[in-house]
């Protein structure tokens, strides 16, 4: 399974595909895409907002659904879905957790 | 220190309004990122894990109190209220804006700073040694020709498209702090028989995947051909480097693959056909750089002092501070002195907007408004008298900037790592804070002596660890962080590479498995006085191979 990811252009902020085209900043939204096909046409879709100057870096990464929570896969992506292990003040996961 | 004059000003402002235009053209959409990339790159802009990171150009590591006080301002304005100070004496902030860029560079160039060739395949921002112009076994200020090497280098038009990033170091004084043999171009100031000044010369020095002492090339290359032979060395770089794969395109591989004889050679030839030319260095230039860098008007002193004297018979962790963490200075009275950016479990290099900003009002009280960033991340006041340090402990303790541990095992360098880095396979920071509160005890630290830990969290060596006493490198293995150990690397003048011990550790193991290679040097050393380099040299890797593995 995977979802969509990139830094927003703007600000930098760490981002996921969600439904309709929009970019979430909180992995728990964004839309989870299965088999060849549909990850390929999601990564279009994204490769499409980074011309259209809304995200860089666009790219797929591997993630588990447990119990209905996404959880990626690699270390590095854990770590940019919720900000740095050393400043827990910091980055997504200092923001309020109701989004 | 050096001042801009009306081309350096106008200079930077044009480069901030050009800038400001390549990001107005990027949000527009008229720049892909593709195009915009290597301009942010050059720009000092990166994109890491979390967001954008700017890094600004300290260059030879040398700034004042009102440029400490502008990063504080940026930190707290444009950042999360913090700085990091990097192995290459620049500062990162972690959290800027692509939109504030400008904005943020505006303010550089303010109080005469910029972010200009800290990234890119280019030459990069010149270091030296932190104790430049104060250090008592220094043979001369080696400032004035970082300082003319940066004019020389900065968007040099024949230079800004190298087939990699391209590093210089120079040093002062014949014990190397600024590890001038593990940088593309290495200069060493030295002076010859007729007592004039020059440098010897190495070049392909370097760390990442494939780490290299420099080779000497020049035992005496006079004051005056500096950049004409720097300009011989980057043409035939930039001519014969490689650029099929990045990986083997540092000038170190060059240097290998084609043999020093025959590169030598091509150096100076190239060199033969410049050296009369517009780059050699008229007298009256250098002496004309080298007055920027003129000492503070300093006072002959007592070479010791009572007030100090008195206070460190009260107070231990003051005497420990005075035992590790000054440097003698060339005018008796006077101190160079380190403020350690490594608390006891805290964040190796990191300083806060409230730490910069008092770091600024000290050097202006105490240090002759001079401050220094180290490679090893941490920040120097060069002269400070030594009747202040009383004074001025008191105030680094208030900010937290007040360990004494300079050289010690908490004195870590750690790179960024996976916390913040794109790059990275491994965490660092998290280790090198386990690590110092293993070590934190005051007492402890001070038995174990000198000991430099270095720690990465990929190949490209950012925390140098090829060069550490004891080095770290963070992997990935099967989606779990690894940290592979090597011993005996240093990056004085005396350098050396590491050498992997044996398999490598789990995060959760690598703290004890360090623990192990100290109590075995301090099982086997000859005395307190044997540094634990110094018996690993002379014992080699066995006896730590057998601890960490069991008897082979």
């Amino acid at each position: 399974m995977k979802v969509i990811t990139a830094n927003r252009l703007l600000n930098g902020d760490v981002v996921w595909l969600a439904e309709n085209g929009s970019w979430v900043e909180r992995i728990a939204l964004a839309k989870v895409y299965d088999g060849k096909e549909a990850v390929a046409a999601a990564l279009a879709e994204g490769l499409e907002a980074e011309k259209n100057q809304k995200v860089v870096g666009v790219y797929e990464m591997d993630v588990t659904v447990e119990d209905g929570v996404i959880v990626p896969v690699r270390l590095r992506e854990k770590i940019r879905a919720t900000g740095p292990t050393t400043h827990p003040e910091l980055g997504k996961q200092a923001q309020a957790v109701s989004a | 220190m050096y001042r801009y004059d009306e081309f350096d000003a106008s200079f930077v402002n044009q480069r901030t309004e050009q800038f400001k235009d390549q990001v107005r053209r990027r949000l527009a959409g008229e720049l892909s990122e593709d195009e915009f990339k290597p301009l942010r790159l050059m720009n000092g802009l990166y994109l890491q894990l979390h967001a954008y990171m700017l890094r600004v150009a300290i260059p030879y590591g040398t700034l004042n109190g009102r440029q400490m006080r502008k990063l504080a301002h940026i930190a707290r304005t444009y950042d999360q209220n913090y700085g990091h100070f990097t192995t290459r004496q620049n500062i990162q902030f972690n959290w800027p804006k692509l939109e504030d860029t400008p904005k943020i560079l505006e303010e550089l160039a303010e109080v005469e700073m910029h972010a200009i060739q800290t990234s890119g395949n280019c030459i990069r921002n010149v270091t030296a040694d932190h104790f430049a112009g104060a250090a008592a076994d220094e043979i001369a200020d080696p400032r004035p020709y970082a300082e003319i090497l940066r004019q020389w280098s900065s968007l040099h038009p024949e230079f800004s498209f190298l087939p990699r990033k391209f590093k210089i170091a120079i040093t002062g004084a014949p014990n190397d702090r600024a590890a001038v043999q593990v940088h593309d171009i290495g200069l060493q100031l030295a002076r010859n028989e007729e007592g004039e000044i020059g440098f010897v010369v190495f070049v392909g020095g370097g760390l990442g995947r494939t780490p290299m002492i420099g080779r000497k090339v020049r035992d005496f290359l006079p004051e005056e051909d500096l950049l004409a032979y720097s300009e011989a060395i980057l043409r035939v770089y930039n001519r014969y480097g490689r650029r099929d794969n990045k990986y083997k395109a540092r000038i170190k591989i060059l240097v290998h693959e084609t043999g020093l004889d025959e590169l030598k050679a091509d150096i100076e030839a190239e060199f033969e056909k410049i050296r009369f030319g517009v780059l050699r260095l008229p007298d009256e230039e250098v002496r004309r750089i080298e007055a920027y860098f003129a000492p503070p008007p300093l006072e002959v002193g007592n070479p010791t002092s009572a007030a100090v004297e008195a206070r460190k018979a009260t107070d231990a962790a003051f005497a420990q501070f005075v035992a590790h963490n000054l440097n003698p200075h060339r005018v008796p009275g006077y101190t160079s002195v380190t403020l350690s950016m490594k608390p006891i479990g805290g964040i190796p290099g990191d300083a806060s907007d409230k730490q910069m900003d008092v770091i600024a009002d000290l050097a202006e009280k105490y240090g002759h408004d001079e401050i220094r960033i180290s490679h090893e991340q941490n920040v120097i006041l060069p002269h400070v008298k030594l009747d202040d340090l009383p004074a001025l402990f008191d105030h680094l303790v208030a900010a937290e900037i007040a360990e004494g541990n300079a050289g010690l095992i908490t004195d870590i360098i750690a790179c960024p790592g996976m916390d913040y880095c794109a790059l990275a396979t491994a965490r660092s920071i998290p280790v090198a804070q386990r690590i110092s509160e293993r070590f934190g005890a005051a007492e402890r630290q001070a038995e174990i002596g000198e000991l430099k830990i270095k720690i990465s969290g990929c190949i490209n060596a950012c925390g140098h660890h090829h060069v550490g006493h004891i080095g770290i490198l963070g992997l990935e293995k099967k989606g779990e962080e690894f940290y592979q150990v090597t011993l005996g690397g240093s990056a004085n003048e005396n350098a050396s590479i590491g050498e992997i011990v044996g398999r490598g550790f789990s995060s959760e193991e690598v703290v004890d498995a360090i623990e192990k290679l100290v109590d075995t040097y301090l099982g086997l050393r000859t005395g307190k006085e044997e540094t634990f380099l110094e018996a690993y040299r002379r014992v080699g890797e066995d006896p730590f191979k057998e601890a960490l593995y069991g008897a082979a």
